[in-house]
């Protein structure tokens, strides 16, 4: 089964972080580097990138028509879409036989923090 | 319908002993877990529906897994892949599928870590445990549709976010086992506090949680948490007689009267705990049971070792830093430091406990004690509107009463 790992973290230590001496973060990067490593050799982890600072985010918000289609206006605001204190730094898809391994995985991701862990549809399943 | 409670009590243990095996058998075979629950509920009904009328079964379990196998292949061809499933299932009568690992493998399914804990229990009971989710409703006082929706909503999750059918691996045994234990717990409370001995049409769950607990003493023998957790059940339950008075209300664990209390199952819930520790270092169900036999083997109420039982509650604070356990120690310190302690220990968990009604009952003892009646007759008001239990209600209304 395929799934989403979204790591998300607290703004403030995100921002912390960048600040941190350069070998500190070089070897924080080197351990996320070698779990993607790893689980890509084998075969589990298919893709992912970290994101760039939310507050380089922008915000879509598609305008909704009577019926509830979208009815071409957009409002578009700085900023991610959730106001919450945490945020996503990052994400991988990964392929996995189970929930319970997708658990494994996440337990073993060295940058700390919250993982959220949500299964891919089909797009074409309604 | 069914005749009388005695008969209710009957078919549910009849139940509970074949679904969770039957369920069980069925996930493993076709990989389907709505479909294998869904099959043996049928089943369920359809004896309720039978039974009552023209007996149970000279082998309830074969009967159960005749019509529990025909619901399923009725199921599956509606399906797209049925015929392998159809061949999976008529290859093999339904009761040899079943290995005694998989009722654990079930039990690890409905209580796993992904789902609401309300989900955990309701499915718990009705895929384990075999109840209806009318019997599950009337059991925890809810409604049948909550119950009913809460159940599809599971086994959507279950099916949607892969959680599989299978045993959790070694280094993760214990943390799992901690969610099996815990819902069998809470099964155990919510039947031990609503219930004051079998009623017609409800099933008894703190018979079932027992009967799960033991279960599981089976099934993981090297664990020492499920004897602790079977021993503190049994202990509670030893001295449900003394619980209730003639008419109903609750008897306060101070105020019981003793003679009542089942000695001989005391004594074997302490044997049970007497296992446990040798299989490992103590866990908090079994520290729970050890306070509970302390309290339990004292000559009266008064006489309990106080210092033994706060020095139990700090073992079992150091496992799991609980506030409840917090409140609890606060009750055994009174005895030994006093009441101004004990409502100084209690004060400090106003933040994690202003929503449960125990804390403002024993804050209102404790101010009592103190002669501030004012601040307590206004804690046991808080209590009182915490709680629903008519017999916790009715001790309250008495206190604010007596003033």
């Amino acid at each position: 089964m395929k799934y989403m790992l979204m790591f998300a973290g607290n703004e403030e230590y995100f921002d912390a972080f960048r600040s941190f001496p350069e070998d500190v973060q070089k070897a924080a990067l080197a351990r996320v580097d070698n779990w993607s490593k790893e689980h890509s050799a084998a075969g589990r982890l298919l893709e992912g990138h970290r994101l760039q600072p939310a507050s380089t985010a922008t915000t879509v918000r598609l305008q909704h028509g009577q019926d509830g289609t979208p009815n071409g206006k957009a409002l578009i605001t700085d900023g991610p879409f959730i106001d919450a204190k945490e945020r996503i730094g990052g994400y991988v898809i990964i392929d996995v036989p189970d929930l319970d391994a997708a658990i494994a995985m996440a337990r073993t991701w060295p940058a700390g923090g919250t993982i959220e862990i949500r299964p891919l549809a089909d797009l074409r399943e309604a | 319908m069914i005749a009388d409670s005695t008969e209710a009590v009957e078919l549910g243990a009849i139940f509970r002993d074949h679904a969770g095996r039957l369920v069980a058998g069925l996930v493993r075979r076709i990989g389907d877990f709505d479909l294998a629950e869904e099959s043996v509920q049928e089943a369920v009904i359809e004896a309720l529906d039978h039974w009552p009328r023209e007996g149970v079964p000279e082998r309830p379990g074969s009967w159960l897994a005749a019509v529990a196998h025909r619901k399923a292949l009725d199921r599956i061809r509606r399906q797209v892949r049925y015929r392998e499933k159809v061949a999976e299932l008529t290859s093999r009568p339904l009761e040899s599928y079943v290995e005694p690992e998989d009722r654990l493998r079930l039990m690890f399914v409905c209580c796993h870590p992904a789902l609401s804990r309300d989900a955990q229990v309701a499915l718990t009971l009705r895929a384990v445990l075999g109840m209806t989710t009318a019997e599950i409703a009337r059991a925890l006082v809810t409604s049948e549709a909550a119950i009913a929706q809460r159940i599809v909503r599971a086994k959507r999750k279950i099916d949607a976010a892969g959680i599989a059918y299978h045993m959790p691996d070694d280094s993760e045994l214990i943390e799992r086992l901690e969610h099996l234990l815990a819902v069998i717990y809470l099964l155990f409370n919510e039947g031990y506090l609503t219930t004051s001995g079998p009623e017609p049409l409800r099933r008894d769950l703190a018979e079932d949680a027992d009967w799960l607990a033991a279960l599981l003493t089976r099934l993981l023998p090297t664990q020492p948490e499920p004897l602790g957790l079977l021993a503190l059940i049994r202990i509670q339950r030893a001295r449900s007689a003394a619980r209730f008075d003639g008419s109903g209300d609750i008897v306060l664990f101070d105020h019981q009267d003793r003679s009542l209390w089942d000695r001989e199952a005391i004594a074997a819930a302490i044997k049970l705990i007497e296992r446990a520790a040798q299989l490992g270092p103590p866990g908090p169900y079994q520290v729970q049971a050890a306070i509970a036999a302390l309290y339990a083997e004292a000559p009266s109420f008064d006489r309990t070792d106080w210092t033994q039982a706060v020095l139990l509650y700090d073992l079992l604070i150091r496992l799991d830093p609980s506030p409840v356990a917090r409140l609890n120690r606060a009750i055994a310190l009174e005895r030994v430091a006093g009441a101004g302690a004990a409502l100084a220990a209690v004060d400090e968990l106003a933040g994690d406990l202003a929503p449960y009604y125990l804390f403002h009952a024993t804050r209102g003892r404790f101010l009592d004690e103190l002669g501030r009646g004012d601040e307590a007759a206004s804690a046991y008001r808080e209590a009182r509107a915490l709680t629903a239990n008519p017999a916790e209600r009715a001790l309250l209304e008495r206190r604010l009463a007596g003033r």
